[in-house]
C-alpha cells in the first residue's frame, strides 16, 4: 500500500508517509534510537576508515556474540558482556600477532570465527529467551526500555571519549611515530581506539545485529571519504548521511515491512554509491567526464 | 668515543652498541656504536637493506632493540621526546598522503606536544607553525590537502612540523628522495642553518654526490657501523667500497683505488673490519 502512494507522489500521500508512522510509539523510538546510533557509528566511521581497521570492526562485532550470551546467563547487562568480549577479541588478537609469524588478516579471521562460533555453541546450550535472530539481525522496532538505557550509556561514552582525544585519536591514525616522537602515549591510544570501537559496536547492536553493524560503521565514513579532503568536514558528512540513512531506513523497513537494519544498510549503500560514481572531485563518472583531473592516486600538483 | 665539550643547547646522540633482529629473525642491525656529535649534519650513509631505517627507528624510538641504548645528551629516548627535543621527517612512502588533513593542520602537530591534553592551539603555536611555513617557502599552499603537493613540497612541509616543533635534534629519513635538484640544495641551505643555529641534524641518504657538500660527518653503515668521522676522513672511496661492497678485510689492503660501483655484487662470507682501521686506511676521494 504504502509503496504506490509513495508511486503516486502527491504531496499529501508523502505527508501521510511520514506522518503516519510517528503515531506508533516503538517507530518514534526505533527513529531516535537508529539516528543516535548512526551518530556514533558515523563518527567512529571516520577514524576507522582511515586507520584502515574495517576488519577489525567486522572481527570484534562477531566476537560480541559469547559476551552477550554469558551476560544474559548471569543476568547481567548484555552490553557488559559484549564490551568485555569485543575488547577481549581484540587482544587477544594483538597478541597473537605479535607472538607468531601469522599475517594479521589471517589472524583476526581465526579468532573472531572462534569466538562467534563459541557464542553459537553457547546461545544454543544455555537456556534462555535470547533471540539469536535479534543479535544476529537487530531489532530496533521491538527494543525495550533497558536495551535503550545501555545503548545511549554506550553511545554517550564513545562520543565522549572520542570528543576529548580527537586530536590525539587523528594523530595517531594519521602518523603514529610523529605521536611517539613527541613523546605521547601510542599504546594508550591503540587501546583506546579499539576500546571506542567495542564500545560503538555495543551501541548498534540492537539497531544493526553483528553481521550489518560492520557497514555502519565503515559506508559512512568511506562515503564522506570520497567526498571530502578535510578531516571535519568529512565528519559532518558521514553523521548526516548515516543519520539520514537510519531515519529512510527506519521508515522503508516500517512501509515495506521489511529487516530494519537491512533498510538502513541498503540506504547507507545507496548514498555510497551515488557518492562513488558522481562525487565531485572523485566520483568515477565524474573523473571521466574530466579526464581523471582529481583521481587520488594520480594528483599531481597544479602549481 | 670522544670526549666533546658542548655548548649547554646543543644535543648528541650516543648510540651504545645496539642491535635489531627483526621477528623474521633477520639481524638488521648489530654491535652498532655511534656517537652523533651536537651542533653538525651528521650524513647515514649506506646501502638500501644495510640497516639505516633500523637505526633511525631505534634513535627515535619507534622500535625497540634486542641489546644496547640510545641517550639524548645523557637522556633516555623517552624522556627527550617528552621534552620534545626529537623531531622527525619521516621518508615519503610512509605517509597516507591521501588522509583528509591540510599542509597548515601536519604543521600544526609539530606543536601538539606543547599543548594541554585537548590540544587546543594558542596563538603562539598558530604564530610558530606560520614562521615555519614561511621558512620552508611554503605559506601559500597552507592551506592545500597534503597529497595535492610536489614531491618538493611534501618534504618541506614535514620539514616545517620538525621546525614547528623546535626540536633540537632533527632527523631525516632519506630527505632527497623525489625531489628536483632545485629544491634539493633550498633543503640543504635550510639544514645549514638549522645546523648554525645549534641543532643537531642527521640525514640518511644514498645519494653519495651531495654528501661532501652539506654534511660535516658521515656514519657508513651496512649492518653495522663502518667507519664514522669527518666527512673529510671517513667519506673516502674506500671506505665507501668497503659500505657497498662489503668487501672482506684482504682485498682492502691491496689496491684500492677502484671505483665503488665495481663492488656492488655482495660477495659471500665477508666481513667486517673496524671503523678505526678504515679510517687509518682511508684515502681521499
Amino acid at each position: 500500500m504504502s509503496m504506490a502512494l509513495l508511486l503516486a507522489i502527491s504531496p499529501e500521500a508523502i505527508w501521510s508517509w511520514i506522518v503516519e508512522p510517528l503515531q506508533l510509539g516503538f517507530m518514534i523510538r526505533a527513529l531516535w534510537v537508529s539516528s543516535f546510533v548512526g551518530v556514533v557509528c558515523a563518527v567512529l566511521s571516520c577514524y576507522i576508515t582511515l586507520k584502515g581497521w574495517s576488519l577489525m570492526g567486522d572481527a570484534v562485532s562477531h566476537a560480541v556474540v559469547p559476551g552477550v550470551v554469558v551476560a544474559y546467563a548471569l543476568g547481567l547487562p548484555f552490553s557488559l558482556g559484549a564490551f568485555v568480549f569485543g575488547f577481549g577479541a581484540t587482544v587477544a588478537i594483538g597478541y597473537v600477532k605479535a607472538q607468531t609469524r601469522l599475517k594479521e588478516d589471517a589472524v583476526i579471521g581465526v579468532i573472531f570465527t572462534g569466538f562467534f562460533a563459541f557464542g553459537l555453541v553457547l546461545a544454543t546450550k544455555i537456556p534462555s529467551n535470547i533471540d539469536l535472530f535479534h543479535i544476529l539481525f537487530g531489532n530496533v522496532l521491538g527494543i525495550s526500555q533497558q536495551d535503550i538505557i545501555q545503548t545511549l550509556i554506550a553511545g554517550g561514552l564513545t562520543l565522549a571519549i572520542i570528543l576529548f582525544r580527537r586530536k590525539d585519536l587523528l594523530l595517531f591514525c594519521f602518523d603514529p611515530n610523529h605521536a611517539k616522537a613527541i613523546g605521547l602515549n601510542t599504546q594508550l591510544m591503540y587501546y583506546t581506539l579499539l576500546s571506542v570501537l567495542a564500545l560503538t559496536i555495543v551501541t548498534a547492536l540492537q539497531t544493526a545485529g553483528i553481521v550489518l553493524v560492520v557497514a555502519m560503521l565503515v559506508t559512512p565514513g568511506s562515503t564522506a571519504y570520497l567526498l571530502s579532503d578535510r578531516f571535519d568536514r568529512m565528519l559532518l558528512i558521514s553523521v548526516a548521511v548515516s543519520v539520514l540513512s537510519c531515519l529512510s531506513g527506519t521508515y522503508l523497513s516500517y512501509h515495506l515491512d521489511a529487516s530494519t537494519g537491512g533498510c538502513i544498510v541498503v540506504m547507507m549503500t545507496l548514498f555510497f554509491t551515488v557518492a562513488m560514481l558522481f562525487a565531485p572531485k572523485y566520483g568515477i563518472v565524474t573523473q571521466k567526464f574530466l579526464g581523471g583531473q582529481g583521481k587520488r592516486d594520480a594528483r599531481f600538483p597544479q602549481a | 668515543m670522544t670526549v666533546i665539550t658542548t655548548p649547554s643547547d646543543t644535543y648528541g646522540i650516543a648510540v651504545d652498541n645496539i642491535s635489531v633482529t627483526y621477528s623474521n629473525a633477520r639481524l638488521a642491525l648489530y654491535n652498532a656504536n655511534c656517537y652523533v656529535e651536537p651542533g653538525t649534519i651528521t650524513g647515514l650513509v649506506g646501502p638500501n637493506g644495510g640497516g639505516k631505517s633500523t637505526l633511525f627507528k631505534s634513535i627515535m624510538g619507534f622500535l625497540s632493540p634486542s641489546q644496547g641504548h640510545v641517550h639524548i645528551d645523557g637522556v633516555s629516548v623517552e624522556r627527550a621526546q617528552k621534552q620534545q627535543l626529537m623531531a622527525y621527517v619521516p621518508q615519503a612512502d610512509e605517509v597516507d598522503w591521501n588522509f583528509p588533513i591540510s599542509v597548515f593542520d601536519v604543521v600544526m602537530m609539530g606543536r601538539y606536544g606543547y599543548m594541554n591534553m585537548f590540544r587546543i592551539p594558542s596563538r603562539k603555536d598558530r604564530r610558530l607553525v606560520m614562521e615555519s611555513l614561511e621558512r620552508v617557502g611554503m605559506s601559500e599552499f597552507r592551506n592545500r590537502q597534503i597529497g595535492e603537493l610536489s614531491g618538493g613540497q611534501k618534504k618541506r612541509a614535514f620539514l616545517a612540523r620538525a621546525l614547528a616543533q623546535a626540536g633540537k635534534v632533527i632527523l631525516l629519513d632519506e630527505p632527497f628522495t623525489g625531489v628536483d635538484v632545485k629544491t634539493e640544495k633550498s633543503i640543504i641551505t635550510l639544514l645549514m642553518q638549522l645546523r648554525d643555529e645549534g641543532h643537531t641534524i642527521l640525514v640518511s641518504t644514498h645519494d653519495l654526490s651531495s654528501i661532501s657538500t652539506f654534511c660535516d660527518r658521515v656514519i657508513l653503515l651496512n649492518q653495522t657501523i663502518l667507519a664514522a668521522g669527518t666527512t673529510e676522513e671517513t667519506f673516502t672511496e674506500e671506505n665507501l667500497s668497503m659500505t657497498f661492497g662489503g668487501l672482506p678485510i684482504s682485498s682492502l689492503s691491496g689496491k684500492t683505488n677502484q671505483s665503488p660501483d665495481a663492488h656492488l655484487a655482495n660477495q659471500p662470507g665477508h666481513s667486517f673490519i673496524q671503523s678505526e682501521k678504515a679510517n687509518a686506511q682511508g684515502i681521499d676521494v
